[in-house]
């Protein structure tokens, strides 16, 4: 746990002062102290490319009235930076009056262990597998002509002081591991990218010698990559495997289920709770609590101790995410979805874990079904336009079905279709729900934060493929 | 008040000669320190202030031809110590790379010519609000529009770089940017759009009445938008989505892809990639230009670069560590291209837009779906069908999909080209793409 108050001229007592004054005649706020440790090591080319440290402190300091929100940073934790802060969030909201609120939510479990995964694995050990990495995948065929390979850990200390003294804390841990190999055969090349991750040490993640089969997972989709066939232009039936390609869900309606753009009626679904917007049969949740996942918080960035929050139950869409400022906008309470990049961002309703559970179809029933489509397993990244609804995903892996067959697999390419009504049309969800691998990274308003998916394999009926092939 | 060069410059000489003195062979350093003010406005008032002030350091040490790098916004003193310490700790097991070394002496920027990239002019947030207030009036006045977002944001950063072969300069530099994003609503739809302007000085920036209508003329043309079928079509992208294929084009052209041999432009110098009417030009030394610099992120001196000559490829964007592996040397482009732009084309945008009897005109794209190892090329797509050079009706839910390879050497650009970012194109049109749709 960081001691933030052994830094500087700042003790806790001048900061529960300065804090209450300033929040005094507000509606909620608060000192966001915290201090990141992280590191970056990438073997590229052959070698060890970089190898980089990097120690951030600072403070964000929060004051909220009304619907106007006043948000000062600095990295300096001294006594004046914070009076300075203060000055100038007073500035912004000198004529708008409003009551604090006090009560935040209490829990005592934790999601993940206080541990710093930098300093729990060697430098030269990390060095040592990122050179087996290397070498075995550059043994392993002719045809790999490139092989990047990267560690990134992170410890991140945060503590939330709010008016009247209370403290609110959190130490989070996160790693990544990854692997990205090119292959080039018959002057055709592609790449095959794959990774683990989550806020444990690298080696419950890398036992076993576990890095071997992230290895033979990017190999393996480079390799289907080289053999693809131009991809089929227009509207067509698209099953999706269990797992990352979740990603729909998060692109299609998790960003339009988020708090701000339903307050603000700028998302298509802000009329909507009550309403069917997805075939019966499809649950989604929205779940901070899983131990040790890329998405979890024990407590969000207010000090919301995070939640399983449902998001549509049975077709049925019941919740929005929220933060504290957009819950007390909308009569409702926080979720715990109150989520920042760092001290320099202000807070915004997130995503965590973002899942569909599991219905009793096989994937195999699926796959039967379809007379012309495509078998999507697996996806780059993706991106939603909140107010038309409509969302892309592009396949990093993906096949053509003919006559309830896998067929060729095809290039990739991007998808394509409306959020509102998507989940309208799956017609099949799958008994295999899956955990991506722990990768995700969300980005909103020019901020990142980790997050995760879940979903079964599922069918739905009706969709754009971008692909070239008419 | 942003911090001054001689505080800077203190700071980096602390770090060099700490480094130095641990046994560090070569080192580098760049010290910076940012202010910004931002205003946001949400429906004609106020909705957030955000003040950030932030120092940042980052540090290189070299023992020969191992390497490593620590950052940190922490610059007291003691700190500083123990991350440099660390560093170097870290840089003695890290293995030898015989391409890293500091950039050749020769090649650093030597004299620093104004570029005119700072304007002291404070403008106060009362003055923030009151632009903002007559933005989102003239954005708000037609009333299909229900949502008005708008901000505008102030910064000021000045920054030293100091390496151990003597290089110490660094400047200040300045940005005014506002935005205006605007929701519409009819029976049918409700559709998003923007509008944005960014200067170095204040005096440059759009009129707020002017950006306002703008971004609310362009968000009510797309309601009601229809899908189309799936095609072949000529493609005509506005300004704002031409400009991207610049983007695509530098990162494939980066000595760090070249040299990984992850660019579909590997080994094409001298050869055809665009059209033979393309010209494509990196000019660094543009007067109170976005992406002006004196130099780049390792202190090496930049000229203005012709990369693309009558269609043909003629120089790729290097830096020190890549240029050494591929036996090149740096042209002053670690961190990128600095004012990247098409030379006009000869035809006019009228012209442009009758050119086929059916288009369709692209205005925004979504999705990451650039290739730079293979070319392939497939993004969500929204616009408008043009017919006889008219638009017809708004079109969403498309993708419009293709090859870099085959795209470039169909390009046809008009000559309405205008320097308004770092990254500028003329309208542009694209024979023959794919357009996937009902």
């Amino acid at each position: 746990m960081s001691n933030f108050f052994n830094k500087s001229d700042l003790t806790r007592q001048d900061a529960d002062k300065i804090v209450s004054e300033t929040l005094n005649n507000c509606d909620d706020g608060e000192l966001y102290l915290e201090e990141s440790k992280s590191e970056s090591i990438v073997l590229d080319d052959n070698k060890i490319k970089s190898s980089n440290y990097s120690s951030d402190l600072g403070f964000g300091f929060r004051a909220i009235s009304n619907e106007v929100v006043a948000y000062s940073y600095s990295n300096e934790i001294s006594k004046d930076s914070l009076k300075n802060s203060s000055e100038n969030l007073k500035s912004t909201l000198k004529s708008i009056k409003g009551t604090y609120n006090h009560e935040i939510p209490k829990s005592n479990k934790k999601f993940y262990e206080d541990i710093n995964p930098i300093e729990q694995k060697s430098l030269d050990s990390k060095l040592e597998v990122l050179n087996k990495v290397n070498d075995f995948l550059r043994k392993k065929d002719g045809s790999v002509k490139q092989v990047t390979a990267s560690f990134a850990g992170e410890q991140k200390s945060i503590e939330i002081i709010r008016s009247g003294g209370e403290a609110l804390t959190d130490v989070r841990p996160l790693i990544r591991f990854n692997v990205s190999v090119m292959l080039e055969k018959n002057g055709r090349k592609e790449t095959g990218v794959y990774g683990i991750g989550g806020r444990q040490s690298y080696d419950d993640y890398l036992k076993n010698d576990n890095w071997k089969n992230v290895c033979e997972e990017a190999f393996r989709i480079a390799s289907v990559n080289l053999e693809s066939k131009p991809a089929p232009a227009g509207e067509m039936k698209v099953v999706l495997g269990p797992g990352w390609p979740a990603i729909l869900i998060h692109e299609a309606i998790g960003h339009g289920l988020e708090g701000d753009f339903n307050r603000k009626k700028t998302s298509a679904f802000h009329d909507l709770i009550g309403e069917k917007v997805a075939s019966e049969g499809v649950t989604i949740v929205d779940d901070g609590t899983i131990d040790n996942r890329r998405g979890s918080l024990t407590i969000d960035d207010e000090g919301t101790p995070t939640e399983r929050t449902v998001l549509i139950e049975n077709g049925i869409l019941k919740n929005f995410m929220q933060d504290r400022h957009n819950a007390r906008l909308m009569n409702t309470r926080s979720t715990g979805s109150g989520r920042r990049e760092n001290y320099r961002h202000i807070v915004l309703p997130r995503m965590r874990n973002t899942m569909m559970l599991s219905g009793n179809q096989t994937q195999d029933e699926m796959i039967k079904s379809v007379d012309k489509g495509i078998f999507a397993v697996s996806f780059g990244g993706g991106q939603v336009d909140i107010t038309s609804g409509k969302f892309v995903f592009n396949c990093t892996e993906a096949y053509e079905i003919n006559n309830g067959k896998i067929g060729s697999p095809i290039k990739g390419a991007t998808l394509i279709g409306d959020g509102p009504s998507i989940l309208k049309e799956v017609s099949m969800v799958g008994n295999d729900m899956m955990l991506d691998p722990g990768i995700g990274t969300c980005g909103k308003a020019g901020q990142g934060v980790p997050v995760g998916v879940a979903q079964p394999s599922i069918l739905i009926d009706k969709m754009t493929v971008g692909g070239t092939k008419l | 008040m942003v911090k001054d060069q001689e505080f800077l410059k203190s700071k980096a000489s602390y770090c060099l000669d700490l480094a130095k003195k641990m046994g560090a062979t070569d080192a580098s350093v760049t010290v910076g320190h940012s202010i910004s003010e931002t205003v946001n406005f949400r429906n004609k008032s106020l909705e957030a202030s955000d003040r950030s002030d932030g120092l940042a350091l980052s540090i290189e040490t070299y023992l020969g031809k191992r390497r490593s790098s620590i950052s940190s916004s922490n610059l007291l003193d003691e700190n500083i110590k123990t991350l440099i310490e660390k560093c170097f700790e870290t840089t003695k097991i890290t293995p030898e790379d015989e391409f890293n070394s500091l950039p050749d002496k020769n090649l650093l920027a030597k004299q620093i010519s104004s570029l005119n990239l700072y304007d002291e002019t404070r403008f106060e947030n009362d003055k923030k609000i009151k632009y903002l207030n007559d933005l989102e009036e003239s954005a708000s006045s037609d009333n299909q529009i229900i949502n008005t977002e708008s901000s505008f944001t102030e910064n000021k950063s000045n920054f030293i770089l100091a390496n151990s072969d003597g290089f110490c300069d660094g400047y200040k530099t300045s940005s005014f940017t506002t935005s205006c994003v605007t929701v519409a609503k009819d029976e049918n739809s409700m559709e998003r759009d923007y509008e944005f302007s960014s200067k170095r000085h204040l005096s440059d920036i759009k009129q707020a009445i002017e950006l306002g209508n703008k971004a609310a003329k362009q968000t009510i043309r797309k309601l009601s938008p229809k899908k189309i079928g799936s095609e072949k079509i000529s493609i005509i992208f506005d300004k704002r989505i031409s400009k991207g294929m610049l983007s695509v084009f530098a990162s494939a052209i980066s000595a760090s892809a070249i040299a990984r041999g992850t660019s579909f432009l590997k080994d094409k110098i001298d050869e055809q990639v665009f059209a033979d009417s393309i010209n494509v030009i990196d000019k660094p030394d543009m007067i109170k230009g976005m992406g002006s610099q004196n130099f780049d992120s390792e202190g090496v001196n930049s000229n203005t670069l012709q990369l693309i000559e009558n269609g043909i490829l003629k120089n790729y964007l290097v830096d020190t560590y890549n240029g050494k592996k591929l036996n090149l040397k740096s042209n002053g482009r670690s961190g990128g291209t600095t004012n990247l732009y098409f030379e006009k084309g000869n035809i006019s945008y009228e012209d442009l837009m009758k050119k086929d009897s059916r288009s369709l005109y692209i205005t925004e794209t979504i999705g990451h779906g650039s290739n730079i190892v293979t070319g392939d090329y497939s993004v969500g797509a929204t616009g408008f069908l043009v017919e006889d050079g008219e638009f017809k009706y708004p079109v969403n839910e498309i993708t419009i999909a293709g090859n870099f390879k085959d795209m470039f050497k169909n390009i046809i650009l008009a000559n309405d080209l205008e320097f308004e970012y770092s990254v500028n194109s003329p309208t542009m049109m694209i024979e023959g793409m794919t357009v996937a749709g009902k």
